[in-house]
């Protein structure tokens, strides 16, 4: 398959992971949980090996041979990184342990100091619970306002909403998805970002979605924070990023304390390091930093716009196969949507359909997706069961599970 | 594609799942609890009302949640009718250990009748991310009798 001369092949691809060569109670995986978790690539998996077999020792300490090899490792993920967002500076990049503690970091730092009281934060009716809890512990701790911006029925941001919810010029901070782990949609991040600086507000966007299947441009986009996950991206777990313009990083206290991120310490105080490493106390994720620097060099290498052009394929044709079975309703159908497809069924509770389904060899999420207030929104109380999608995925897999879900129906009859 | 699941989903429970016995309120309950599944969102409440001789004259539940719980609810309430709050929690204990393990081999021999009506649920032991659906009333059942408000099944 081509796309504006950028080849895409599937089947190849699938080869690079594998673990979709596996069978599951005799039958082919059909992985469609990816927006939960991807799988990993030969050359992550490698790489990380390659890392603890030949350049591993801790970084930024020891003047000997291997802790300066992984110390550029590891900042060389941090460049890489950087490139992969089109971040101007890859001093804003500070690594975490995933997006709910890049998240958090924002909130404890830049929430606690920088935010007066008084002011407001305002996020989506569509968040994921790391973008709505950590601004509830905010409002305990400050007595900050939050504003809720409202979902439309087809699963779109109100942008009329939050024209009016940022009209007093209250708000500081505008939190939302870029994009959704429910409905798949995709925020319209550069209007949002106009609308929220002409108010006033800063904006983070919560890319643990977004990153993995579209192109980022951050000097494009004007975003002041952007986070995402590795684990998401075909990275391994325990290392998630927070971009953020400088200017922000460098007003901002530490979130934690220790090792690594101070200049200067005596028994009575200390001096912070600068950004990025003031965010970044103790040992960091070095292999896993190495791994993500992996996945992003893959991604990259099989082009963002062509794994795009694959996905917008695949999303058309789920909205045709999965959108007319008898019994089955999808939440959301927004203009600009990606792979993520939550359905709610009149003949099954989420959570039989899930094991009827991992039956067939199908892996799918049954349950509310850490979004409960966005199924309350919806009404669907019991939950969903969510199909999403990654890189690797085929049209086959999307018929596949069209079938078995037409097939569950006459199971439950 | 499914035809080894109807071990799991035997007759019996998409029956009591699609229409749960004693499915109400009991406005004169003098026990109740509320059991909670908070990663799945399944939610129930027990009534028992208890008879004169301390035995368990009544039982009914309310709520959402799967199949599996539904059913393992209703099923509940026409087992322990008749019960003292020792021999229900005694029916409890057995019947958890049937979900988790398949079988219950130290079951009391005075539970036989009411265990082998909830055999159909026993083949829930092969898939241990539901177990705790198939639990859930029995938690909620201890928490009861106990006199506390709620339980949780993780
Ligand atoms: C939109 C969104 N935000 C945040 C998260 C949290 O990611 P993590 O668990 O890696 O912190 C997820 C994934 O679970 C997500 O889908």
């Amino acid at each position: 398959m081509s796309f504006d001369g950028v080849s895409f092949d599937v089947g190849r691809v699938r080869r690079d992971f594998p673990i979709l060569s596996q069978k599951i109670r005799g039958k082919d995986l059909v992985f469609l949980d990816s927006g939960a978790s991807a799988q990993k690539p030969r050359v992550v998996i490698d790489a990380m090996v390659r890392c603890m077999e030949e350049r591993y020792a801790n970084v930024h300490r020891g003047a000997y041979f291997l802790s300066e090899a992984a110390t550029e490792a590891y900042e060389a993920a941090r460049a890489a990184t950087a490139r992969f967002l089109n971040a101007p500076d890859p001093r804003g990049i500070v690594f975490a342990k995933n997006s709910t503690e890049a998240i958090n970091l924002v909130a404890h730092s830049w929430g606690r100091h920088v935010l007066q009281p008084g002011q407001a934060v305002l996020f989506s009716e569509m968040e994921h619970h790391a973008n709505i809890v950590p601004w509830h512990l905010l409002k305990e701790d400050k007595g900050v306002e939050l504003r809720v911006v409202r979902v439309t029925d087809s699963g779109e941001i109100d942008l009329e909403d939050l024209e009016a919810k940022l009209a007093d010029g209250k708000v500081g901070l505008v939190a939302i998805a870029h994009m959704s782990n429910v409905l798949g949609t995709v925020a319209p991040a550069e209007r949002i970002v106009r609308m929220a600086h002409a108010a006033g507000a800063k904006v983070l966007f919560d890319g643990s979605q977004a990153a993995v299947h579209r192109r980022v441009d951050l000097q494009a986009l004007d975003a002041d924070f952007y986070v995402f996950t590795g684990h998401k991206l075909y990275g391994p777990t325990g290392i998630g990023v927070l971009a953020a313009k400088l200017e922000h990083l460098e007003r901002m206290p530490p979130f934690l304390g220790g090792g690594d991120m101070i200049s200067v310490v005596t028994l009575k105080r200390s001096e912070w390091a600068p950004p990025p490493a003031k965010f970044e106390a103790g040992t960091p994720p070095i292999v896993e930093a190495v791994g993500l620097h992996a996945a992003i060099d893959y991604v990259t290498a099989l082009g963002m716009e062509a794994i795009e052009a694959h996905e917008r394929r695949l999303v058309d044709h789920a909205m045709r196969r999965l959108t007319d079975i008898e019994g089955v309703r999808l939440l959301g159908r927004a203009q600009d949507r990606g792979g993520v497809f939550a359905m709610a069924t009149d003949y099954a509770h989420a959570h039989d359909l899930a094991t009827l389904l991992d039956r067939a060899g199908i892996a799918v999420r049954a349950g509310r997706h850490c979004a409960e207030p966005l199924h309350t929104r919806f009404g669907v109380e019991g939950g969903t069961v969510r199909a999403s999608f990654g890189l690797y995925t085929t049209e086959a897999e999307v018929d596949y599970l069209a079938e078995a879900l037409t097939k569950a129906r006459e199971f439950f009859a | 594609m499914f035809d080894d699941l109807r071990d799991l989903y035997q007759e019996v429970i998409l029956d009591h799942g699609r229409k749960p016995r004693n499915f109400r309120r009991l406005e004169d309950a003098d026990r109740s609890a509320r059991g909670d599944n908070p990663m799945c969102g399944d939610r129930l409440e027990l009534f028992l009302k208890l008879g004169p001789d301390g035995r368990i004259a009544d039982a009914a539940f309310q709520g959402r949640g799967c199949a599996i719980s539904t059913a393992s609810a209703s099923l509940l309430t026409e087992t322990v009718k008749g019960k003292t709050a020792e021999e229900a929690h005694a029916l409890s204990d057995s019947f958890r250990e049937l979900a988790m393990t398949g079988t219950c081999p130290h079951c009391q021999a005075a539970l036989e009748e009411e265990m082998e009506r909830l055999q159909p649920l026993s083949g829930v032991h092969e898939f241990p991310s539901r177990v705790k659906c198939a639990t859930l009333a029995w938690h909620t059942l201890n928490a009861a009798l106990d006199g506390a408000k709620e339980a949780s099944s993780e």
